[in-house]
């Protein structure tokens, strides 16, 4: 397992900004995995060794929390919220476009590894559901025909150029969101 | 027949947030008079500030309204150990999403709010427990904490003083549990979120590394600011007396305009708030239902009455469209306004569709500690997808009730209240839908929500 620089100096900042080194935990996975795509058993023992804990205190974070991953989403990973605002609103309907457009089921990663889908419980945007995120970025009201353009443009890997889906977000962002999320294998 | 007015928002939270130009930028904070009551606080001793919050009444935004001033008493402050302080930032109540408008849009707001909060507690460090999916809000919250900090706002001692906190922000990782209490705090403390019985892990007593901490939702440390500006007094004036200041209710699902809007507590009833505010129902639809407080609150029916006695004697006989948004009304109605978060459904919904949708919700999320919400919630997500997908009997109603039933009041967390308060409510208002399912099978479905 190799980390860059950079990742390992943010790691070296942050520990110290808590009382007990294990209290990091969440904030190094995210880190690790943030580069690597997933948490390797070699990820894990590192990180524990990082935080003085034994593995297995890093083991049952990641297989606890739905985010933390033991395989990595696909370079481009779409969230769509399930639960019911969204889902009273047509995010069935949504998740099934997104599934024939990118050729993927959801909760699995397409095989060459482009875009894998989630289906996932409310993501607190309920007042502009459906809800969608692409990586980092939140995309609202994606339904119904809107849901096809979204798709398509999402697969052309035009989605980033469209000011159509937008969320409100966009605006207030300072720094785009850094392409980092994950990396390939 | 004359028409109503609509009843006007009172922005307080939300006074800046939308304005066109308003960013979230130090500077522009600044320039609205921002950390003044900072320096307000700190001029002030910090038992004087605990006074004005209990003299104003706020209560909880984050679910429970227990009144803040009241919990921050109960701060052991003789043990002698460090003492914390956590905004819970988890905002993962299906149906919330007011603390996402706070935090990106006016995240200097809740900074202020949380080391006038700090201060007044004497917080040795604070933390923010941000969920992770907020890849935004967090990124917003660590650029303004260090513009705070650059000016002296947090961190090392505050404005030239001799008292220092700092302010972390910690990112979940996608877990629902993680928005109760005590599950935040095993969280924060690198464990699974699994929640703590009370007694005795009272947080205010054994919180974080089991030190005195007090946990705070976003909403409520925001207004601490606002109780500082005004005074706790002329605070406790705004809404009505026990549910006082304004609230940011989030509205979702089948109305024209679903959104936020901020009132004073009491300003406006549910179907002021459905019709007036949100611009009614879509074209061509009747109202069938309306959770009022997040998925967890239980459903109110649209034709149902409501009727008995107020805390303060009156009598009440409500439709629907009568009860109060503030704290005490949908309680009142046999509710709860919970975390704000009113979801509105319409003729279109199949009921028991609707119940397999949130009964999945909470399956996913149990964190698996106690055995009758475990396989409870478990239990009844199978039984109402098995439902949905044709496959109903005839005793499902029933089988459901009884699974509710043991959840309730059985488990380590109120977790086991909000998976089972939604399924005994649908079956008490909605029975004949889940009957109907078992003798006609599935019709199919206008929507699809499971
Ligand atoms: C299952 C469950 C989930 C909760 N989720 C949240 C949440 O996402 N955000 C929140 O502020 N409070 C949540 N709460 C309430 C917290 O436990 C706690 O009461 C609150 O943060 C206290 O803050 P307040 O007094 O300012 O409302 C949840 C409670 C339970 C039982
Ligand atoms: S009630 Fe459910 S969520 Fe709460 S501790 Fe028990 S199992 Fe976990
Ligand atoms: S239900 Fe989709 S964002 Fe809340």
């Amino acid at each position: 397992m190799e980390l860059s620089e950079e990742t390992l100096s943010k790691i070296e900042d942050l520990i110290p900004k808590y009382p007990e080194k294990r209290s990091a935990a969440l904030m190094v996975i995210h880190l690790v995995q943030d580069e690597l795509g997933a948490i390797s058993d070699d990820a894990c023992s590192w990180i524990a060794e990082k935080l003085e804990v034994e593995p297995i205190n890093i083991k049952e974070l990641i297989t606890f929390y739905p985010m933390l991953r033991e395989t990595p989403w696909g370079k481009k990973h779409v969230r769509v919220c399930r639960t019911l605002p969204c889902a009273l609103r047509g995010s069935y309907g949504t998740c099934k476009v997104l599934e024939e457009k990118l050729g993927v089921k959801e909760g699995h990663v397409r095989e060459d590894g482009e875009f894998s889908i989630e289906f996932m419980e409310c993501l607190a945007d309920c007042g502009e559901g459906p809800v969608v995120m692409v990586g980092e970025e939140t995309f609202e009201n994606i339904e119904g025909k809107n849901a096809e353009k979204f798709a398509d443009l999402l697969v052309q890997e035009k989605l980033n150029s469209s000011k159509d889906f937008v969320s409100y977000e966009k605006s207030l962002v300072t720094k785009p969101p850094s392409s980092k999320t994950t990396k390939k294998k | 027949m004359i028409k109503k007015k609509t009843p006007k928002e009172r922005r307080i939270i939300l006074k800046h947030a939308d304005n066109p130009g308003y960013s979230n930028k130090l500077d522009c904070y600044l320039k609205n008079d921002g950390y003044a009551m900072l320096k307000k606080a700190f001029k002030m001793k910090p038992e004087e500030i605990g006074e004005e919050v209990l003299k104003s009444g706020v209560r909880g935004r984050g679910g429970a309204g227990f009144p803040a001033g009241m919990k921050w008493k109960f701060l052991d402050r003789k043990s002698g150990k460090p003492i914390y302080l956590i905004c819970n930032a988890d905002e993962s109540e299906p149906g919330t999403f007011k603390d996402r408008q706070i935090m990106h849009k006016d995240p200097h707001q809740l900074i202020e709010g949380m080391m006038i909060a700090a201060y007044a507690i004497q917080a040795k460090q604070a933390f923010i427990y941000i969920r992770a999916e907020f890849f935004e809000g967090a990124r917003i919250l660590e650029e303004a904490i260090a513009e705070a900090k650059a000016k002296n706002f947090c961190g090392d001692k505050i404005l030239g003083s001799s008292y220092s906190c700092d302010l972390v922000v910690h990112r979940g990782a996608g877990a629902y549990i993680c928005g109760e209490e005590t599950g935040l705090i095993e969280s924060l403390e690198g464990k699974r979120p699994n929640p703590r019985i009370k007694p005795p892990y009272f947080p205010a007593v054994l919180g974080l590394y089991q030190c005195p901490t007090i946990v705070n939702n976003v909403e409520t440390l925001c207004n601490v600011k606002h109780i500082l500006e005004m005074g706790g007094e002329e605070f406790s004036k705004i809404g009505k007396p026990n549910n006082t200041g304004t609230r940011i209710w989030c509205v979702s699902g089948q109305v024209q305009k679903p959104g936020y809007y901020e009132f004073e507590c009491g300003a406006l009833t549910l179907g002021e708030m459905i019709y007036d505010v949100c611009g009614g129902l879509l074209p061509g639809r009747t109202l069938k239902a309306v959770i009022p407080g997040g998925s967890s609150s239980k459903i109110l029916r649209a034709d149902e009455r409501f009727s008995g006695k107020l805390k303060d004697g009156t009598e009440f006989d409500w439709g629907i469209d009568d009860i109060p948004l503030d704290f005490d009304g949908p309680t009142s109605a046999g509710s709860m306004s919970g975390s704000g978060g009113i979801i509105v459904m319409d003729d279109t919904v199949d009921m028991v569709e609707a119940m397999a949708n949130i009964n999945a919700f909470y399956a996913h999320e149990s964190c698996g500690q106690c055995t009758p919400c475990r396989e409870g919630s478990l239990w009844m997500k199978k039984i109402t997808t098995r439902m949905c997908g044709g496959g109903a009997r005839k005793e499902d109603a029933d089988l459901l009730l009884s699974v509710a039933n043991q959840i309730e009041g059985r488990t380590i967390c109120a977790f086991g209240e909000a998976a089972s308060w939604p399924t005994q409510s649908f079956i008490a208002k909605f029975r004949d839908e889940f009957e109907d399912k078992a003798q006609n099978g599935s019709t199919k479905p206008p929507l699809q929500l499971i």
